[in-house]
This record gives C-alpha cells, structure tokens and sequence, in this order.
C-alpha cells in the first residue's frame, strides 16, 4: 500500500492578519502544517500499522508545494513517521486549487499511489476544493470529509463514513481514490487497514507527535526537489485575488446582571424571542 | 450573452430550501453575464424537483435516471458539466452544503474551470467576494472564464421570489459509470428541529458543558425557542454531540436571528461560522471569555445556574407571562 498525503503550510491561525491598502501581509507570518492535513498524515501512517506502535507495511509519501522554507514543515511530517517527502518549488500564496490540483496529477502520475490523503481544507483559503478536482482530473472515485476509512484486507476497496449535513455517510470506494479528512479522523478506531490490523486495534485520540527517535529518523530520511517544469504543469491559477479587506468589526454589547435581564432585554429591546 | 447553471438539490417533494440561495445568486450573475438562469436538478424520479425549480429558472435541466439515485460525485459532476455545456453557460452555481462542496469542485475539474468557494456577493460577470482565513479576511477575486465556478454561502443571499414556470428539460441518463463508487447508506441524525443552516434561532454549547449528557438542558432552551441546535468544535471534537452540530469555519455557518453561545470561549474559528448573527448572546463563567467582544448580550454565569431559571423565563414569556 502506497499513500500518498498532502501537506500545505499555513499562517498560524491564532495570529491577527496585518491587511493594509488591499493587501495581505504575511511576511513575518508565523507558518505551520494545515491541521486537517496533519489529521491526514495520521491517516495515512494509521494505514500502513498493525496498531499503535506496531509493525508497519507500506509508504507513505509526504508532497507540498511551495518554497524551500516548506521543507521545515515536510521535515516534521518525516518526523510524524512518514517515509519520504517530495516538495514541488513554486509559489504556495499565488496557486488557487485548479493549479495545485493539477500539480498534485502529476505526483500522482509519477508516484502512482493505491490512495491519496488530503484534509477536507486549508484554513488559511478555506476553499475546500482540492481533493475533489484531483479525483475529477484523475477520473478516480472521491470521498470527502471523512469521520473513518477501512482498507479492505485484499487492498482494493475503502469503506468509509462521512460527516454530512443530513448526518454521516457511508460510502465504499474502489482504490485508486482520493480521500479528504474531518476531524473525527483522528478516534481511537477511525481508521484501520484490515490487512494489518484487528478490530482490537487503537490509537491514541489524536495526531501523533514526533518523538526525539522520530526526529532523528527523519535528519536521513529524503526531500526531494522538483520543478513545476520536471512535472510539466502549467500552473497557472484560474482564480486569483485582487484584493483583500478585514472583515466589520462587530461591537461588543453590553453585559447583563440577570437571567431576568437578558429576557427582557431580548423580547423588549431586540425583539428576538 | 451567457446563461448561468444553479444546481439545486432535491428531495420527493421538491428543491431543497439550501439551494434557494444560490438561486438568488445565480439570478444576479446571469445578470451579470447577460443571461438566463438555468435550475438542474438530478436523480432518479425528479419531476416533482423540476416543476417546483421551474418557479425559480427561465429553464430548467432534469438529469433524471436509475443510476443517479445515489447522490454520489463520481455520477452527478459529469451531469452538471454536460448541462453547463448544453446551455451554453459561463457560470456554474450551488450552494456550499455537503454535497455542494463535495461536488461542485469535481465537475470544475471536468469542465477545466476556476472556482471561488463559499462567495458571499458577486460583484461582476467573473468577480465575487469570499471570505478566508476564518472570516478574518474577505478576498476580491477574479475566476478566468470561459465558465466559472462558485459554491454560494447559504446565509448570504436571500431566497428568491417565485416567477413564472420556465420551460422544463427533460435529459433521460442511461448507464452511468460510478468508477467504483457506492453510498452504501446515510445514518440520519433524527431530529425534528429546523436545519441549523436556516434557524432562526440557534442555541449551541461549548467545551464549557464538559459532557453530553450536560447538553440536555441546551435542548429544553432550544426547543422552547423554536430554533436548531449547535456546538462548538472543541465541544464536538470531545465527542460531547455529533459533528454536524458544528458551527464554525470548519463546521457549518449560521446568521439567525438569535444565537446563543453557551459556555463557548469564542475561539476564532467558531467566530468565523457565527458572527453574521443579527443578535448574539454569549453566556460564560469567565468574563473575559473573547465571545464578549462580539455578543450583543453577555451575562457572565455558568450554564448550570443561568439555562434552567433562563428556560422558566422564557416559558413564562411564552405563556403570556
């Protein structure tokens, strides 16, 4: 089994965003892994173990697109356990989802993965598309915001939940396939691989973090760099931004004694109830 | 002249109420564009769907076949990039629900086109503003054509009025190739409540409630008041309730008219899905909890001794008191 997993940096999101003059500032931007994609290289490492610190089977292959400085980021998902990693140079803050899906084809095209595992978005764009135009460029089956995926013990299908707006939805899947994850991923028993692991089998309730050992592996372990011209992608955004303004600025109200104020306050003065 | 492609999602009865929205929308693009809007609707058995679209569209596309009835990407993105191709459109449109979001980037892919998610007004043929970075930054962008692609926020556009029925189109789909794919089936969360997405009022609970039995009194306010429930992520991501409960960035974006957070701190991301809300009331033991700063109400007190005396309060109101 070959997974392929999807990492993008991001603005911490704690931080205040300077925007001045239409612009973005985000040269002393404080960058770090996408969570949902950190839920997504937990995903991937879960699939090739027998269990929690069990014996693993299988690659897991790491790719970002972006500057050298990506590599920090890459490094620590080489950390998390993941075997290697590729980083495609370009300009992270320029591609819209179309680019970067058709660069993410092309890895795909060379590396030929059984999955590729992505977060459900980023939450720095928030666009939520990637995923699902790179099964739609790679004519592979979907399945998006998932709560748990199960491996078949043959290696052929997935069977997976997902976190809908009518509840969850469970969907089987033939591999080759593009997976996105929710944040229900990360259970104790979301996710399984029927070849390795039993139905015993657990994690911890949450995305591992890089041991010293881990850390030390990963100093050997391989980055590769390459080009958007060695992939041979045109990696033009369809979409771009013209311009960026911070959001009203919603006043705080007043604070209330009581409960019995805040009714009267709500049926007399707002009107709501 | 380019029409403009609104995919709206059905039931038996009719469209879905989710998708009136983007119908709103896609009426001011086609505008925009210089042509008319074009309803599709998809599955299996959908003339009931089509004539209620019909109310809203000059015309309307009905992609209708045994093998659509599984609202499933891997069928549905190809239907939607035929009708953008049938009608001659420059735009496709829908709401950024589950299944939006889960199928509109997939037929942008097919139809090689640009997309702008989750768009809260269109300012030209190929421009909308979207928010980004949790709400903390509302980008103007540009979508190259020749067809553009966008997913509309619910809360941001009104429903539209209903017109005259527009001509009705018929496309009967045969085999259908699903690549391998197959719902095998939807657990609903049973619920009488109004969708969270369109509630007029929504009374959600944080990691304040600290377990899910806890969230009990949360249902009794907000039953007593007609409206949704919700959590914040922190409260679903401690498995207190179900995930679709969440509002926030990551989770679903509400603006009723009355939102209540219960013992949620007000963490940015659960800012992002909540702060369109016409009047905010926040209730925290800890007054320096950030949700103050935008709560039109605050009353600092726990849940367990404000909810119960606040749902008496208000089933006195109720009751004329």
């Amino acid at each position: 089994m070959k997974i392929l997993v999807t990492c993008k940096r991001v603005p911490n999101p704690e931080h205040r965003l300077k925007i001045a003059g239409g612009k973005l500032d985000l040269a002393a931007a404080s960058w770090q892994l996408n969570t949902f994609d950190e839920y997504a290289v937990e995903t991937a490492l879960r699939l090739t173990e027998k269990g929690k610190g069990g014996e693993r089977s299988g690659e897991v292959v790491a790719v970002s697109i972006g500057p050298k400085d990506v590599g920090q980021q890459l490094r620590g998902v080489l950390a998390m356990g993941a075997d290697r990693a590729i980083l495609v140079g370009g300009d992270d803050g320029a591609l819209d989802a179309l680019a970067t899906a058709r660069v993410l084809a092309a890895v795909v095209a060379k590396e030929k993965p059984d999955l590729v595992v992505l977060g459900k978005q980023t939450v720095d764009g928030d666009s939520n598309q990637v995923g699902q135009i790179l099964a739609g460029l790679l004519g592979w089956p979907q399945a998006t915001f998932l709560a748990s995926i199960k491996l078949s013990s043959d290696g052929k299908s997935a069977v997976v939940t997902r976190e809908v707006d009518a509840g969850v939805e469970e969907k089987r899947v033939r591999l080759p396939a593009v997976v996105t994850v929710d944040l229900r991923i990360i259970s104790k028993k979301a996710v399984r691989n029927e070849a390795l692991a039993g139905p015993e089998a657990e994690w911890e309730e949450t995305q591992r973090y890089a041991s010293l050992k881990g850390i030390m592996a990963a100093k050997k372990k391989e980055i590769k760099d390459v080009t958007l011209a060695e992939l041979g992608v045109d990696a033009k955004p369809a979409m771009t931004v013209d311009a960026y303004e911070a959001p009203p600025v919603r006043k705080a109200g007043a604070k209330v004694g009581s409960v019995d104020e805040l009714v009267q306050k709500l049926h007399n003065e707002a009107k709501v109830i | 002249m380019a029409a403009v492609v609104v995919f709206c999602e059905s039931d038996e009865k009719g469209i879905r109420s989710a998708s009136l929205p983007a119908l709103t929308a896609g009426a001011e693009l086609a505008k925009q564009q210089g042509g008319d809007v074009v309803a599709v609707v998809i599955g299996a058995g959908v003339a009931a769907a089509a004539a209620d679209a019909a109310k809203y569209a000059a015309r309307v596309l009905a992609y209708d076949g045994p093998g659509l009835a599984a609202p499933l990407a891997e069928t549905w993105a190809p239907q939607l990039a035929d009708a953008v191709k049938r009608a001659g459109a420059g735009a496709l449109l829908g709401t950024a629900t589950s299944t939006g979001k889960d199928l509109l980037p997939r037929a942008s892919a097919l139809l090689g086109a640009g997309m702008a998610s989750d768009i809260t007004a269109v300012l030209a043929a190929n421009r909308f503003r979207r928010p980004a970075y949790a709400g903390n930054a509302l980008e103007e962008v540009t979508v190259a054509g020749p067809v553009v692609v966008a997913s509309v926020r619910q809360t941001a556009f009104p429903p539209p009025a209903a017109g005259g029925p527009g001509a009705i189109e018929t496309v009967a789909v045969g085999n259908v190739d699903a690549l391998g794919a197959e719902l095998v089936g939807l657990h609903a969360t049973q619920s009488a409540r109004p969708d969270l997405s369109d509630a007029k009022v929504v009374v959600s609970g944080g990691r304040g409630m600290r377990e899910g039995a806890n969230f009990k009194v949360l249902e009794e306010l907000t039953d007593l008041l007609g409206g949704a429930l919700g959590a914040s992520r922190a409260a679903c991501d401690a498995g207190m309730v179900p995930n679709d409960l969440q509002v926030g960035q990551t989770g679903k974006v509400v603006a009723p008219q009355l939102y209540i957070a219960v013992a949620i701190s007000g963490a940015i991301q659960h800012l992002a899905g909540m702060k369109g809300s016409k009047v905010i009331v926040a209730i925290n033991k800890d007054p320096e909890a950030p949700i103050f700063q935008i709560a039109d109400y605050g009353l600092v007190d726990t849940w367990e001794k404000s909810i119960p005396p606040l749902c008496a309060a208000v089933k006195k109101l109720k009751a004329g008191g």
